[in-house]
């Protein structure tokens, strides 16, 4: 699809769109004592070993990295359920499951540094896999009927999506609005050149013939 | 009228709410975020971006008592990592900032309502790039060129306009998320009137609602945090 693998004109990095996932909370058993954690970015804690407490997704990992605690993995994690959603995502060609905004940072993270705590954890990365391979179709499949309009409602799609499909969406129906309203955009070429001094961030005018 | 008294005490109950549960990480993320996503440059946080200074130093200065006093090392580690990230959404929030700046230097000296939006540091440092590109381009180019062309603003002198300032395109798209529900909203960007219900492109986000929206119509609502940009 246009667009979608060159990673300077996407607007949020991978790096940055996971940092958002990031703060996302997650459940962790800790095998240590700690004192409450006042961060900046909220309280978490008093950890005892085996109470679970909630913190966010980058603490979960980092303690996790130094063997202090167990990351239970989300509810919607399970098989059962992701098969579900997956016969969902099947069923509708129009609607999309609903999954946490940033269901693919997180279980990227998870795979990444908690394997050993996701029950079938082959099988569950597959699932996700396919889930969000049939995502992506649809996402583009229903990208064929879309028409010029000013709001679109894009329902449950997710993050990682989101940042795939802006930027060729966000052309194309910028175009569309071009062609709709000549009038309001008086001259065509000096905005599509400011489109593409966005893209590679350099100045270039056109000149007055 | 549907929308009595009882509908507003709850929209602000809920405000209250939100107010007391988001933290300054979360505002400044989302600040970051629309900063990032909108085409034009927004109002300045200032008391945000006071506060989440106030909060970085504390914890520099927690993370250095941690350090010399021999703390565990993991927690002061933790801590470190917690200050990394606060202090990543603050540098880039003016960072952001400042490439737009300096993308519309021109326009926004020209238009007193981005002006405004500057903080007194962003309003100097735009001043002085402006003084600095114009004394540039003025010694490379201009100089050299014939007398009628040696504008910075223009591109001749039978120019009406400044049509050598680059200005943010408002019509592009965004992704926005709705925070709170908005109004209903004519996509010509109109507010709701007397013959509403004889039009029908009127538009209506309820909370979670994620689309993609030209710009221009939802400034408004983005400035008063019904919506914010992903």
């Amino acid at each position: 699809m246009a667009g979608q693998s060159d990673p300077h004109i996407s607007l949020f990095s991978a790096e940055e769109v996971e940092f958002m996932a990031e703060d996302e909370l997650i459940e962790i058993v800790p095998n240590m004592r700690m004192d409450p954690l006042n961060f900046i970015c909220g309280d978490f804690g008093p950890f005892l070993p085996q109470i679970a407490s909630q913190v966010p997704l980058w603490l979960a990992v980092a303690l996790k990295k130094r063997g202090k605690c167990a990351i239970r993995p989300p509810q919607w994690m399970s098989v059962e359920n992701l098969t579900r959603v997956l016969e969902g995502e099947r069923e509708s060609q129009g609607a999309f499951q609903v999954l946490p905004f940033h269901y693919v940072e997180i279980s990227r993270l998870l795979f990444d540094h908690a394997r050993e705590d996701i029950p079938d954890m082959y099988m569950v990365r597959s699932l996700i896999e396919d889930i969000r391979d049939v995502r992506i179709h649809k996402v583009e499949t229903s990208l064929e009927k879309f028409s010029g309009t000013s709001a679109v409602k894009i329902p449950n799609l997710s993050a990682m999506e989101v940042n795939i499909i802006r930027p060729f969406v966000g052309r194309a129906l910028q175009a569309f609005y071009k062609h709709d309203n000549p009038e309001k955009i008086p001259d065509v070429d000096r905005a599509s050149s400011a489109q593409t001094r966005a893209a590679n961030n350099e100045p270039r005018r056109q000149l007055r013939r | 009228m549907a929308s009595g008294a009882g509908e507003w005490s709850a929209e602000q109950i809920d405000d209250y709410e939100t107010l007391i549960s988001t933290t300054d990480v979360e505002l400044l993320k989302r600040a970051w975020r629309n900063e990032k996503a909108s085409p034009e440059i927004l109002p300045f946080e200032e008391a945000l971006v006071k506060r989440a200074k106030e909060q970085i130093q504390l914890m520099e200065e927690t993370v250095d008592d941690f350090a010399e006093s021999g703390h565990d090392p993991l927690i002061a580690s933790l801590y470190q990592m917690d200050l990394d990230r606060a202090q990543f959404l603050l540098r880039s929030y003016l960072r952001v900032r400042l490439q737009k700046i300096e993308k519309f230097m021109f326009h926004i000296w020209k238009m007193d309502t981005y002006r405004n939006r500057l903080s007194i540091e962003e309003e100097k440092f735009t001043e002085r790039c402006i003084r600095d590109i114009g004394k540039y381009l003025e010694e490379t180019v201009l100089s050299k060129l014939p007398d009628n062309y040696q504008s910075v603003l223009k591109q001749s002198i039978i120019s009406e306009e400044d049509d050598m300032v680059p200005e943010p395109q408002l019509d592009t798209f965004v992704v926005a998320k709705c925070e709170r529900a908005t109004r209903p909203l004519y996509l010509d960007g109109s507010r709701q009137s007397a013959s509403f219900d004889s039009r029908d492109d009127h538009f209506q986000m309820v909370p979670g609602d994620l689309c993609i929206l030209r710009y221009r119509p939802f400034q408004e609502e983005l400035m008063s945090g019904n919506i914010s940009l992903v």
